[in-house]
């Protein structure tokens, strides 16, 4: 490694301040991630037409490149060099403003997010907490978008979102509370480590009524099928961005996946070990790479539910709007509530795979 | 640290200004945005006096729920800017006077802690491992723990009335019974009848 470096480089990075240093070491930290994501999110279009394309007899897009890899490179070019129409009834700086307050906290929250056990951008104490803190704020480019748009059907999508992440993230709150007593950390890393040691470890296996909850309510906070009423192209056009065209839509879309590749990521850090390789305690493997944690576990945790949503789009119909709320308030929260009761008992009376639990 | 006064000072500066945003805006809906500013920049000062966990919260309490059901209600409500242009000036010497009470008050707290405590001994910074969150926990479970029971039963308290206040059912009013409509099975609802081909005649 230091072979590669020239010397002179090495002696003014050691000459530079350490403020200096650490700026600029995050800041590349911060690129990696962001480039990454984006990249992501990207192939995850592509992804998602192809497998519901063949779930449904299609081929999906084959056009543009080989196999239609350059597909999302495509329809990002198409969006960029669309115009932006802007209402003139609408606000206009809460219009123009409201798809940036949707992507920034879709972004921020990777601040947090471990990807391998030494890789994180920011490794906080509270990372728990600011993760919930930044997910609940997403919600006002929904709103805002609905209301600075002056058009009854964004308002009934504006509205119909607000009311749905409103329930479904304090499910989501309780279900985070189980992961909390049973990592007894709010740092993700943390959490990560106390779930190492194989497959069943990982606090899926305790917490699995948790699991389904925290899942069911990712899918439902991130407006995605068959939860997707605030779009609900059959009933309100398309909700709240039905006026919104070009760049200002794309950047839109590119929040909404986004936040799905960050349900997915946290899903996978809370209940199915992060990092960590599901074949720890597996010796008959040899010295495989398999075998230890990295980020190509992470990564495949993240492919698996990103494959989830995809499925789950094609599979379910819609959900009416009063049936999402009865799920949200009336079946999610008492579940998350007794299922807290549950844990903190079997953990205070060591009980079967409870036991091990820091609560 | 003149970077952290700075920083300090260029928040501090931007949290008045929304506040004042707050007050001044025409648009109620700018007004609650204004707000949210604030809360974020509160947030940030608490940040920088090493109090994470009250920041955090302060932004998932106020920001993430508090104030999303308050733009809620207002771009429900259509509020008649003019009405409400005329109550700031109307009201204008009550707020004052509630303005310098508090002010009075403050420096006064501010006056009677610098007689016996040496203000920048009590913000010597925190040793290295140390949890707010935990700290905080801590003092709030074990010496504080009556205080912050009974904070949580009139909590739930308010959960209650909330409710039963506005829970009513309205008679001869048709409404849907989902459970019973989730939990419907296919025989229930169709007969199959089985019956022998019929000849042609």
């Amino acid at each position: 490694m230091t072979g590669l470096i020239p010397q002179f480089l090495v002696d003014t990075w050691n000459s530079l301040p350490p403020m200096v240093q650490y700026v600029t070491l995050s800041s590349f930290k911060i690129l990696i991630v962001l480039i990454g994501v984006v990249l992501v999110v990207a192939y995850s279009t592509y992804f998602e037409r192809k497998v519901i394309g063949s779930m449904q007899a299609r081929v999906g897009p084959n056009r543009v490149g080989p196999l239609g890899l350059l597909q999302p490179f495509a329809d990002v070019f198409k969006l960029l060099f669309k115009e932006v129409i802007i209402p003139s009834e609408s606000n206009r700086f809460l219009f123009v403003i409201a798809p940036l307050l949707s992507l920034i906290p879709a972004l921020a929250t990777w601040a947090v997010i471990p990807m391998n056990d030494t890789f994180v951008i920011a490794d906080i104490n509270a990372g728990l907490l600011y993760v919930l803190a930044l997910t609940s704020v997403g919600v006002y480019g929904v709103i805002l978008a609905g209301w600075a748009t002056n058009s009854k059907y964004a308002f009934l999508g504006a509205m119909r979102s607000a009311a749905q992440i409103v329930a479904y993230e304090i499910a989501m709150g309780f279900a985070l509370v189980g992961v909390l007593m049973a990592g007894g950390s709010l740092n993700l890393g943390d959490i990560v480590e106390a779930q190492s040691g194989g497959l069943s470890n990982w606090f899926l296996v305790p917490l699995f009524p948790l699991f389904l909850v925290y899942w069911i309510s990712g899918v439902a906070e991130t407006n995605r099928a068959p939860f997707d009423v605030a779009e609900g192209e059959s009933e309100i056009v398309a909700g709240f961005h039905v006026e919104y065209s070009g760049v200002a839509f794309a950047l839109f879309f590119l929040a909404e996946y986004a936040n799905m590749v960050l349900i997915a990521a946290l899903t996978s850090i809370f209940f199915f070990g992060g990092w960590a390789s599901p074949f720890e305690g597996w010796t008959f493997l040899g010295d495989s790479f398999l075998r230890e944690g990295s980020f190509f576990w992470f990564f495949a945790k993240i492919c698996l539910f990103m494959y989830t949503f995809f499925w789950l789009r094609a599979t379910f119909p819609r959900y009416r709007y009063d049936q999402i709320m009865r799920l949200g308030w009336k079946v999610f929260i008492p579940v998350t509530i007794v299922w807290i009761a549950v844990e903190s008992v079997m953990a205070w009376m060591r009980v079967g795979p409870w036991s091990g639990l820091a609560g | 640290m003149i970077f952290e006064a700075m920083l300090f000072y260029l928040f501090a500066a931007v949290m008045i200004g929304a506040a004042l945003g707050v007050v001044f805006a025409k648009n109620p809906v700018h007004s609650v945005m204004f707000l949210v500013l604030t809360f974020f920049n509160a947030a940030i000062l608490w940040l920088m006096a090493e109090a994470e966990f009250l920041a955090i919260v302060l932004v998932l309490v106020y920001v993430g729920a508090v104030m999303v059901l308050f733009l809620f209600v207002i771009m429900m409500l259509e509020v008649n800017v003019e009405a409400v242009k005329r109550g700031l000036t109307r009201y204008a010497p009550l707020a004052i006077a509630i303005a310098l009470i508090m002010v009075i008050e403050l420096i006064q707290l501010i006056w009677l802690r610098s007689r016996d405590v040496q203000i920048s001994s009590s913000f010597a910074p925190n040793p290295e491992g140390y949890e707010n969150t935990k700290a905080l926990g801590a003092v709030l479970y074990t010496e504080h723990v009556y205080a912050f029971e009974i904070a949580a039963v009139i909590l739930l308290l308010a959960i209650v009335a909330a409710i039963t206040l506005t829970m009513r059912k309205r008679p001869g009013l048709k409404v849907q019974d989902i459970s019973k409509q989730v939990s419907v099975r296919a025989k229930d609802r169709i007969r199959i009848v089985k019956m022998d081909a019929e000849k042609k005649q």
